[in-house]
């Protein structure tokens, strides 16, 4: 079966549950009057390897703690195993190369200003379900 | 496999391909294809769906689905550049739950405020949402009609928005979400300006030496600019960054002079610095003379709460925005009061740090911007506090060039674009013009070929006061677009929830989720979402923006802008207008809405042979005409030559955005400094040119206490906001699974002393209690935010705690923006 016939008729089965007339759910779980619930614990779990990228312009998530992590005008903790300089004998990704370059496009040895808040981008993962499936298909498929 | 053995095939199939290839034989889709295959993606640009920075992204589709979203490296706002969310805007519109037809409340096949949400066909949505509009116009009139908007939704959806409610129903009960956003920062640009809107623009994070941020995290609220901020501040000798907020947050990590101030004493502060100014002799004189008037304004103003509510009734000018001129020694009076000793003292700053803050912006040699978002803007005191901001730059003269900006910085990624420039506020009409004043009523009527008075001059019910309306059963039939006011608006409990379930009343969400807000209403109509049409946005720095159409939105899901047009074909003139005035206009008798308002020669003056090939335009085909493009053509007449010009429709599909007035084709950079601005007359060096003595305004206003503060019982303060991997509600960021994980339940940030005095630990599950209401959490006494003792704090992004039940109504009395920032908690184990 090719790719946009599998698609129809996942959306097949998606449209069709609401023309069944199934109730629709928002992401809370309970009624907006009714007391909330909080069932979900804050367990930020390391995870082996690194994970695959949806595309290639994604960022790629941090499958390691970071709670304790300094990044501030002192230092950036992360660059200690991720700086080109480091990132051989720490045995960790190196920077992508655009990250070594200003706002112009100069080259430069040593992380452009501009990216020096890593967590603006790379976020780590909490070990928890999704709310919600999400239907994005990659463009080399799943 | 190992690493090796990978290589090893990676080379086998790689020689493979060399050698068929010498022999002429295709291998098909083998590896070398897979790796070297023509480029399959499409590409084409559109301004990132969240937040005011602007950024634009690249958004690859392929099979009719977007596969794939990058920064845009031509894009000078970004520069290539996102943040999380900008680089998983590929996966917003792919949440499961997507709604897919219309969804009406219903009981044995009828509508039935109790009912369950049943699916229905598009024309039966209509009828049940017309037949409820045209009884409360024939019983109550226009006030009994309402819509709620967005700072989300696009220039052209606004703009008919607008002209649906004020020309079509006659009705100025319109209000975006962006009021809940902007409007303080509006109030204080009209007051001290006479025109809205920043008049510096991004180019100064790389020109100025210091940046002063007054209640904005940007580290986690605008990841971008702060990364251009950031980039200067490493890279520009000298270059200092001071930090103000109630609270230690990410920004502080750059922080070179980090100030924790208690809740409400900005004002003092500002008024401290103007004080130093004046002290240290810093003044720049001939500027202040030549380009400013100062004034005072009404005091004890109230805190915008209903009217019968103790507070309203005890202030002696409630409401009152009245300005006094008063003359400079008056002025050096008023702030003399605020000396490094009392503001220390009243703020909880030490004396040192606020005196080098002070000389930042005393020293004639420092270029300083300063920063704000709703730290300012959401205050009881937001109208007062973004003018006392200006103060302190008009005194020394730091204004309108390069490096000197004090900048407002926005939430939406067009509540400068449709929310303030089209004007879908209660009191506006497009480019600053007010339905207060006759003669903006009568260039609007002329632009919109509409009969003499068409317009009501009465200001429409704002966000708030909507949500009050609801609740007392005054207004009636109303409409919710591009936005989740029933998370978002505060005090749920109270107000939003009884206004929206108040079975008198027929609410019609429109969403492309069943949000929280879509759940609460009787009706539900699904909605295509950003790249699923055309569309148009502007950002915090002027610059106006436009997208092609992408992708085709789901199921039977239809943009703002299809719902809007189609439903103004379900009424007569007649019916909207009544009979009487009609009679006024006999040309218009019989024709529908549909006809008087879009088909009317300006809107449905281009032809569809105008859209882009290749791109698909479900509207304009949808309707016959480049739908688009008549709306902008007719509402950019509003601002052109009258300092709001924009360029044509075309140029901006080229561009990536123009920062308007754009004149003779060339945008402006800083506005009212000459040379730059094409609106300042030659040899004038500077002119404020909205005001028609072209002087801006100095408006001296005290330090006043907030309406509710911690006490015996409620013994904390409870400052709500936002976290840097979900944006505002979080309807379209928690259905993306990698910013979902990344932070996945909102948290009540405390101090661990306070954790300690009420026996709480760090992840502990709490109750925490305003007078409104309750909800449960859980506790952070660690992480990205260091608190100080005494307040608590919480982002409102998860439906699942809906931090808006504990918030309290308040406003600013001028701008009627709720103060989210200040309020009285108390935090128990739950």
């Amino acid at each position: 079966m090719n790719k946009i016939a599998v698609f129809a008729s996942a959306l097949l089965i998606a449209f069709g549950s609401i023309a069944l007339g199934q109730e629709i759910k928002d992401l809370r779980g309970t009624p907006p009057d009714a007391p909330s619930v909080v069932n979900m614990s804050l367990q930020w779990e390391g995870r082996e390897g690194r994970m695959v990228r949806n595309y290639r312009q994604q960022p790629p998530l941090i499958p390691h703690s970071i709670t304790q992590y300094q990044i501030d005008l002192r230092t950036n903790q992360c660059l200690s195993c991720h700086d080109w300089t480091k990132a051989g004998e720490r045995n960790a990704p190196t920077l992508s190369m655009t990250h070594y370059l200003d706002r112009d496009g100069t080259e430069l040895d040593h992380i452009a200003g501009t990216r020096y808040f890593c967590n603006q981008c790379h976020v780590p993962q909490a070990d928890t379900d999704v709310l919600v499936e999400n239907t994005f298909v990659p463009s080399h498929g799943e | 496999m190992t690493l090796s053995d990978s290589r090893r095939t990676f080379l086998k199939a790689t020689a493979a391909a060399a050698t068929a290839s010498t022999a002429g034989l295709s291998l098909g889709a083998g590896p070398a294809d897979a790796q070297f295959g023509v480029p399959d993606i499409k590409w084409d640009k559109a301004p990132c769906r969240f937040c005011g920075t602007g950024c634009t992204v690249l958004v690859g589709t392929k099979e009719g689905r977007v596969v794939a979203t990058q920064g845009d490296p031509q894009a000078e706002v970004n520069r290539g550049l996102n943040c999380v969310k900008g680089y998983f805007l590929s996966k917003i519109m792919y949440g499961k739950d997507r709604l897919t037809q219309p969804l009406l409340r219903m009981r044995d096949g009828e509508y039935a405020k109790d009912g369950d949400f049943q699916p229905i066909s598009w024309d039966q949505a209509f009828d049940i949402m017309a037949e409820k509009w045209k009884e409360t116009l024939r019983t109550k009139g226009p006030e009994g009609v309402g819509m709620f908007g967005s700072g989300q939704w696009t220039v052209w959806e606004g703009y008919a928005a607008s002209k649906l409610m004020k020309a079509g129903f006659r009705s100025n009960n319109i209000d975006p979400n962006a009021r809940h956003c902007m409007a303080s920062a509006v109030m204080g640009f009209m007051r001290s300006f006479g025109v809205d809107e920043p008049m510096g623009c991004y180019d100064d994070l790389e020109a100025a030496d210091t940046f002063v941020l007054w209640g904005s995290n940007m580290a986690e609220m605008h990841p971008i600019l702060w990364s251009r901020l950031t980039d200067t501040r490493l890279t520009k000798e000298g270059c200092e960054v001071h930090v103000l907020s109630t609270f230690e947050h990410r920004s502080f990590e750059l922080a070179d002079n980090g100030m924790v101030f208690t809740p409400q004493t900005d004002l003092a502060i500002l008024n401290y610095i103007a004080n130093h100014i004046i002290q240290t002799g810093s003044v720049n004189e001939e500027f202040l003379s030549k380009h400013v008037n100062i004034t005072k304004t009404a005091t004890d103003i109230g805190y915008g709460l209903r009217d019968e509510d103790p507070l309203q009734l005890a202030a002696a000018n409630p409401n009152s925005g009245e300005l006094t001129p008063i003359s400079f020694t008056e002025y050096a009076e008023s702030v003399k009061p605020y000396t490094l000793e009392y503001t220390a003292e009243i703020s909880g700053v030490p004396a040192d740090k606020l005196e080098r803050l002070a000389q930042q912006y005393a020293d004639p040699d420092r270029k300083v911007m300063s920063l704000w978002t709703m730290g300012f803007n959401q205050h009881t005191r937001g109208s007062w506090v973004n003018s006392l901001m200006y103060n302190v730059h008009l005194l020394t003269g730091k204004i309108s060039e390069p490096g000197n900006s004090p900048f407002s910085l926005t939430g939406q990624p067009s509540a400068c674009g449709t929310a303030r420039e089209v004007g879908t506020f209660a009191h506006r009409l497009p480019a600053d013009y007010v339905v207060t004043n006759p003669e903006h009523r009568a260039k609007a009527e002329k632009i919109w070929k509409l009969p003499e008075g068409t317009i009501p001059d009465k200001v429409g019910f704002h966000a708030v006061l909507q949500n009050r309306m609801l609740k007392d059963g005054v207004l009636n039939a109303y409409w919710v677009q591009c936005n989740n006011n029933m998370q978002a608006a505060p005090n749920m409990n109270e107000e939003g929830w009884p206004g929206y379930r108040n079975p008198d009343n027929f609410v019609t969400v429109s969403d492309p989720y069943p949000t929280v807000t879509a759940m609460s209403a009787d009706l539900i109509l699904p909605t295509a979402m950003w790249v699923e049409k055309e569309g148009c946005y502007g950002n915090a720095e002027r610059r106006t923006q436009m997208w092609r159409q992408q992708v085709h939105a789901p199921g039977d899901a239809k943009s703002d802008l299809w719902q809007l047009m189609e439903f103004s074909k379900r009424f007569t003139v007649e019916e909207a207008w009544g009979d009487e005035f009609v009679a006024t206009a006999p040309e218009m008798a019989g024709k529908t809405l549909y006809q008087v308002l879009f088909e009317n020669g300006n809107v449905d003056k281009f032809p569809l042979s105008e859209i882009q090939h290749g791109h698909p335009n479900d509207d304009a085909n949808h309707f016959g005409f480049y739908v688009q493009k008549g709306l902008f053509e007719e509402y950019a007449a509003f601002g052109r030559g009258h300092g709001h010009d924009l360029a044509p429709f075309e140029r901006y599909h080229e561009e990536r955005g123009l920062r308007w007035p754009v004149v003779d084709g060339k945008e402006t950079l800083w506005r009212y400094r000459e040379g730059h601005d094409p609106y300042v007359e030659e040899g004038s060096e500077l002119q404020f040119y909205g005001f028609p003595d072209k002087k801006a305004k100095i408006i001296f206003a005290p330090y006043e206490a907030p309406p509710e503060m911690p006490d015996d019982e409620y013994n904390l303060w409870f400052c709500t906001g936002r976290v840097l991997e979900h944006w505002h509600s979080g309807s379209m960021t928690r259905r993306v699974p990698e910013l979902h994980r990344s932070f996945p339940l909102a948290v009540v940030y405390m101090h661990p002393d306070d954790a300690a005095d009420r026996d709480l630990r760090h992840g502990q599950e709490v109750k925490v209690a305003t007078r409104r209401g309750e909800i449960t959490s859980r506790i952070s006494t660690k992480g990205r935010n260091k608190m100080p003792k005494g307040l608590v704090f919480m982002p409102w992004f998860d439906e699942g705690q809906l931090t808006n039940k504990l918030t309290l109504d308040a406003t600013c009395p001028l701008s009627k923006q709720t103060d989210f920032k200040k309020c009285a908690c108390k935090v128990e184990r739950a």
